[in-house]
């Protein structure tokens, strides 16, 4: 695939990473977000993503149009899970092939970087103590 | 006047108690509509720290209110 989706359930990497195969490409660059046991300091036991599904796609698009406009990349694509998630799943996952590494890397860190800061999704966490809540970074609100 | 359809997410749907509803409103733009919304809710989310979308769309604060719109005001992001 190329492009950007949402998951509402695990999803499986080799697959996608076939799609990004091409001829001109050199080499690949990958990022996977993984659900890690704390955040904040705090113990978490688990999370959910909620998305806002038709807004969320097309941010994701314009991402992916963008890293495709800024790098000198052959395919790019991107895959968030919503839903349920447990300590080791695997949250998002960016895939970038090109002639070169260096367009690789950086289409990479710019399309993660990109999705966390503008895609709306957030983030709901379970926290061992039993509590949960919403994140809402930088926000200096609630 | 114009009818629209709010969508809320995340702490703003848990603090409305509801994921969507349907409001008339006066507003004369979407930041009018955000002060009705805020004020009927006791949303303590203020505009600046929001953003607005229409039909799945980024919109801007000082646009006007669409009849028949679907709006969502979108707090901080949290996704990766």
């Amino acid at each position: 695939m190329q492009g950007f989706r949402l998951a509402e359930v695990a999803f499986d990497i080799a697959a996608l990473r076939a799609t990004l195969l091409d001829d001109r490409a050199g080499g690949y660059a990958s990022f996977e977000g993984w659900v890690r046991d704390r955040n904040d300091g705090r113990e978490v036991s688990g999370l959910r993503y909620e998305a806002y599904p038709a807004l969320a796609e097309r941010e994701g698009e314009r991402i992916i149009a963008e890293a495709l406009e800024k790098f000198d990349i052959v395919r790019v694509a991107c895959v968030h899970r919503i839903g349920e998630l447990a300590i080791g799943d695997l949250a998002v996952w960016v895939g970038v092939s090109a002639a070169h590494r260096g367009a690789a890397f950086d289409a990479c860190r710019y399309v993660i970087d990109e999705v966390k800061s503008r895609v709306p999704i957030w983030k709901h966490e379970h926290y061992r103590q039993g509590d949960a809540g919403w994140l809402h970074p930088d926000s200096g609100a609630p | 006047m114009a009818t629209v359809t709010l969508l809320y997410f995340a702490s703003l749907r848990e603090a409305a108690g509801l994921a969507s509803e349907r409001v008339d409103t006066a507003a004369a733009d979407l930041q009018g509509l955000y002060a009705e919304t805020q004020a009927r809710h006791g949303f303590q989310w203020p505009l600046a720290a929001l953003r607005v979308a229409v039909d799945g769309e980024f919109a801007r604060w000082r646009d006007a209110v669409p009849d028949g719109a679907e709006v969502a005001f979108i707090p901080p992001v949290s996704g990766g």
